[in-house]
């Protein structure tokens, strides 16, 4: 079958980082990705099935892995060769639909009992993800053994399903995945309790779900977006952002919003007691200490890597940084109603078959300056290329 | 004898007209057979000795005894003077706040007055600074007041230094600075250097906090100045006026001293003195020296130009003095006004084309910033008409500048923030201060920033906006040409490159053929529209 492989391929990885930093998504067409006929992947065991993927989403993760900027932490929670692809909707043998949960959690890999985080439903806490009886892996699409969404063909534990109505299209349903990142951060917000103010930095495929959800999941006063283009802006407005700003408007906005002062510098007084940065860069997470009020916290959604902070800001004012990874089973419950009730099939903005992987990881990696929110591959019968926006 | 302005109708035979452009200049050929262009007066003859008019007008003040009469040994006395908002541009050297002010401190001197203040009545403008203080009321006076902390700054925020003197019967508050309120005498030194300024405006407004200004620095009362330059017509004035009479219901005595200026604005000689001529009447040197202005000003960066252009001082001659009673004062300065600014003009016309200067009350020494632009272009120009408005209704206002995204951050950051936040959001008037203006006026850090450094008071971009609100009801259109197209879309309106392109994009609206009036402003002048 085809199916895109990444090889651990090191003077190959040393390539894609210099393209990847000279042009997003460069590092597709020099590194160490490539469209190759392998084998399907066979079935590690009883509870496992195949799944053919129709549609499959191209992730930030992907991106970053693909363009050599990923940290070196996932070295050992991932094993290669793998084919990427975890943003997937997927036909199983008895023709059903299913969209695909790829955390590989301890029931994945046959392990018992059960660690502490599965035990209690965190899956995404798993402590096991490099142990059991499949190759190390955070989730399919990073594993060795269960190939990924960036094929024809891939295997998934039962437990790693979830069904989709014949109501819900192909194009909504591979959507469900990513909002299920930000649902689970929407329901980290609402545990929280209820937010006077929260100011949500990036408005692509994750900032603009994390809007959406925190809508509909979590009780904020003045909800606050950052967006780069106008596409960005209409559509974070649309999904319920209150006010949609410029990146560098952010500051001046929540200093007017909650009457703060200002220091030499730019650093707030005051601010938002919550920020959720969904960029993850080194820009994003200094605004987010520049606007976080002191004592409140930063919810860190977007994957960040290698970053230089100055953290005297985070001790002087006991503001919190605090991760938020992906989702647990009952985040998709809600994810894939999310989707249907906001409309969320129209952030998919175009798809590509396998064959023009290159061009679509380009596109992906400039999305936003294209006009674009989400790419993905389609593997259905005679896919073409076609933009949707 | 100066030629008083007038109305020219264009003709084939006319050549480009000059339109201000920012901190530079357009020459644009309009269409002959439907255009006209109205030109400001020649600057009228100056008063012969201003020093002789202050003293006589001290000495004979309307309705009042002379003020040497009503200054007494012990008495408390402040003179509160405008700011530096005017005149556009700074006069030279001696500023006539300087010469009034230094003939009433030697009366008071004479008398045995010792309690004497000095107060810059800039309502919710910036702090003046030292330079510009010293250059409204010169050297000697500012370092025999200031360091002994007795001439300062209004300051509208102050609430220990505030005092509320009533409420009109339209229910407007009064308040205004302390200690002009307790003084047994105010005197107020006025520059009018257009029909709005002066009268009860100058202590009701340029003395007042923002609890009083507030009643008069709205929408209503601005779409129902028609216009702001015609105080009889103005409701704008009308509040001032009312609140002028509880001022003085509450014992406030004021001495008010208005003066008034000539056109000469851009002197005789000089590269500058062209801008005042007619276009016709150019000669080869004035060709010469325009070329080699423009040239010159296209090769230096953006803030040598406004520099440069910051440091122009006018060489206004005074045309009058008058003091006493600032109704009788009043009535009296805005005649010298007219006589300077008026030109009959017949009948409306469906485009009018502004080109906008450097400079407005609110960026002397600053960034002419869009929200400047729009007010300067609607608030400012378009209100210079008494009877109605130059433009029909439903016409198109077409103004050239380069409307830069680009903002003093000392003197104007909530003009940043409105510019960002509030314009983002909506550009209607009505919305804007329904939604917005609370939180801005109220904001502590604007507060802070108005009190302590050199920054207007957070509202005060409203004020710009709602000082173009007769104007956004009235107007089918507007456009501004050669502007940055982010900026302008921001403020609302439509971008064009060139003044032939802007025409059509308004026959979109006001028809083909369209008849075109040019107010050529500055130097000054009002149109009386018949």
């Amino acid at each position: 079958m085809k199916a895109l492989l990444f090889e651990r391929k090191v003077a190959k990885y040393v390539a894609a980082s210099v393209a990847g930093r000279l042009s997003p998504g460069k590092g597709a067409s020099v590194g160490p990705l490539k469209l190759k006929d392998i084998d399907e992947p066979e079935l590690p065991g009883e509870d496992w099935v195949r799944l053919r993927p129709l549609l499959a989403g191209i992730c930030g993760s992907d991106l970053a892995t693909i363009d050599g900027h990923s940290s070196r932490y996932f070295e050992p929670i991932v094993s290669f060769p793998f084919t990427p692809g975890h943003e997937v909707i997927g036909r199983l043998n008895d023709d059903t639909r299913a969209v695909l949960i790829p955390v590989l959690s301890c029931v994945t890999r046959g392990i018992t009992p059960l660690c502490r985080a599965c035990a209690a439903g965190r899956t995404n806490h798993c402590g096991r993800i490099a142990f059991g009886h499949l190759e190390p892996g955070l989730q399919s699409g990073y594993c060795e053994n269960t190939g990924g969404g960036w094929s024809a063909s891939m295997v998934a534990h039962t437990s790693q399903l979830l069904a989709v109505p014949d109501a819900i299209s192909d194009e909504a349903a591979v959507m469900v995945e990513p909002t299920a990142c930000a649902v689970h951060a929407a329901r980290t917000v609402a545990a929280m309790g209820s937010q006077e103010a929260v100011a949500v930095i990036g408005a692509g495929t994750l900032g603009l779900l994390t809007i959406a959800a925190l809508k509909a999941e979590a009780s904020v006063g003045t909800l606050l977006a950052t967006g780069k283009y106008p596409h960005q802006k209409a559509l974070a407005t649309s999904l319920g952002a209150d006010q949609v700003v410029a990146p560098r408007e952010l500051g001046r906005v929540v200093r007017s919003l909650t009457g703060a002062f200002v220091l030499d510098g730019g650093q707030l007084t005051d601010g938002v007691d919550l920020v959720v940065d969904c960029v993850g860069s080194e820009a994003s997470l200094t605004q987010a200490l520049q606007v976080v009020a002191p004592g409140g916290e930063v919810l860190v959604v977007g994957m960040p890597g290698h970053t230089a902070l100055d953290l005297t800001t985070l001790w002087h004012r006991e503001t919190a940084i605090r991760g938020c990874y992906a989702y647990t089973r009952p985040d998709f419950d809600q994810a894939l109603a999310l989707v249907a009730n906001a409309g969320l099939e129209r952030l998919l903005s175009a798809t590509y078959p396998l064959a023009r992987y290159t061009e679509a990881i380009e596109h992906a990696a400039t999305a936003g300056p294209r006009g674009a929110v989400k790419v993905a591959f389609d593997l259905r019968p005679a896919a073409k290329a076609r933009a949707r926006t | 004898m100066p030629r008083p302005g007038f109305v020219l109708d264009v003709d084939k035979s006319t050549p480009p007209i000059l339109f201000h452009h920012g901190e530079g200049f357009r020459l644009e050929k309009l269409p002959a057979g439907r255009s006209r262009v109205i030109y400001p007066g020649e600057p009228l003859d100056a008063l012969d000795d201003v020093e002789s008019a202050i003293a006589d007008a001290l000495a004979n003040p309307m309705d009042m005894a002379p003020l040497k009469d009503l200054l007494t040994p012990g008495m408390k006395l402040t003179i509160a003077f405008d700011d530096v908002s005017l005149p556009l541009p700074p006069m030279k050297r001696p500023d006539i706040r300087q010469r009034v002010i230094e003939q009433v401190l030697d009366l008071a001197a004479s008398a045995g007055v010792d309690d004497v203040h000095l107060i810059a009545a800039l309502a919710l403008h910036r702090r003046m600074t030292e330079n510009e203080l010293r250059h409204a009321v010169g050297d000697r006076v500012y370092d025999a007041f200031a360091p002994q902390g007795a001439l300062y700054n209004h300051d509208a925020e102050d609430p220990d230094n505030l005092a509320f003197l009533g409420t009109t019967p339209h229910g407007e508050e009064v308040e205004i600075n302390k200690r002009a309120a307790e003084s047994d005498l105010l005197i107020y030194v006025n520059i009018n250097i257009v029909s709005m300024d002066g009268g009860h405006k100058s202590t009701a407004t340029g003395l007042a906090s923002y609890r009083s200004i507030k009643h008069h620095h709205n929408v209503h009362t601005m779409e129902h100045s028609t216009s702001f330059m015609d105080r009889h017509n103005s409701e704008l004035h009308h509040s001032n006026w009312r609140m002028g009479k509880v001022i003085a219901d509450a014992g406030v005595k004021v001495f008010q001293i208005e003066t008034t200026i000539n056109n000469d604005t851009f002197g005789q000689d000089g590269p500058m003195s062209v801008l005042a001529k007619r276009e016709w009447e150019w000669s080869a040197k004035d060709r010469v020296s325009f070329i080699g202005m423009q040239q010159g000003l296209k090769r230096l960066s953006s803030p040598t130009r406004r520099k440069i252009f910051q440091s122009h001082r006018a060489p206004y001659g005074v045309t009058s003095v008058q003091a006493g009673a600032i109704e009788p004062v009043h009535e009296k300065t805005l005649q010298h006004c007219f006589d300077q600014h008026i030109v009959e003009v017949e009948g409306q016309t469906d485009i009018l084309t502004l080109g906008l200067p450097y400079i407005c009350p609110y960026n002397v020494n600053s960034i002419m910033n869009p929200i400047l632009v729009m007010c300067l272009g609607l608030g400012y120009f378009f209100n210079m008409y008494r009877g109605k408005p130059l433009v029909r209704e439903g016409g198109v206002l077409i103004m050239t500048h380069p409307t830069p995204w680009e903002f003093h951050p000392v003197h104007h950051p909530s003009y940043i923030d409105f510019f960002e936040q509030v314009l983002a959001d909506t550009t209607d008037p009505k919305i804007i201060e329904a939604k917005w203006e609370k939180q801005f006026a109220e904001d502590e850090w604007y507060r802070h920033l108005y009190r302590t450094s050199y920054a207007y008071h957070g509202v005060h971009p409203f004020y710009m906006w709602y000082w173009g609100s007769h104007a956004l009801k009235h107007l089918g259109k507007v456009i501004i040409v050669g502007g940055d197209n982010r900026a302008v879309a921001r403020l609302g309106f439509k971008s064009a490159s060139t003044l032939n392109d802007a025409f059509e994009m308004a026959e979109d609206v006001v028809g083909p053929q369209p008849t075109i009036t040019h107010l050529k402003n500055p130097p000054i002048l009002m149109a009386d529209v018949k």
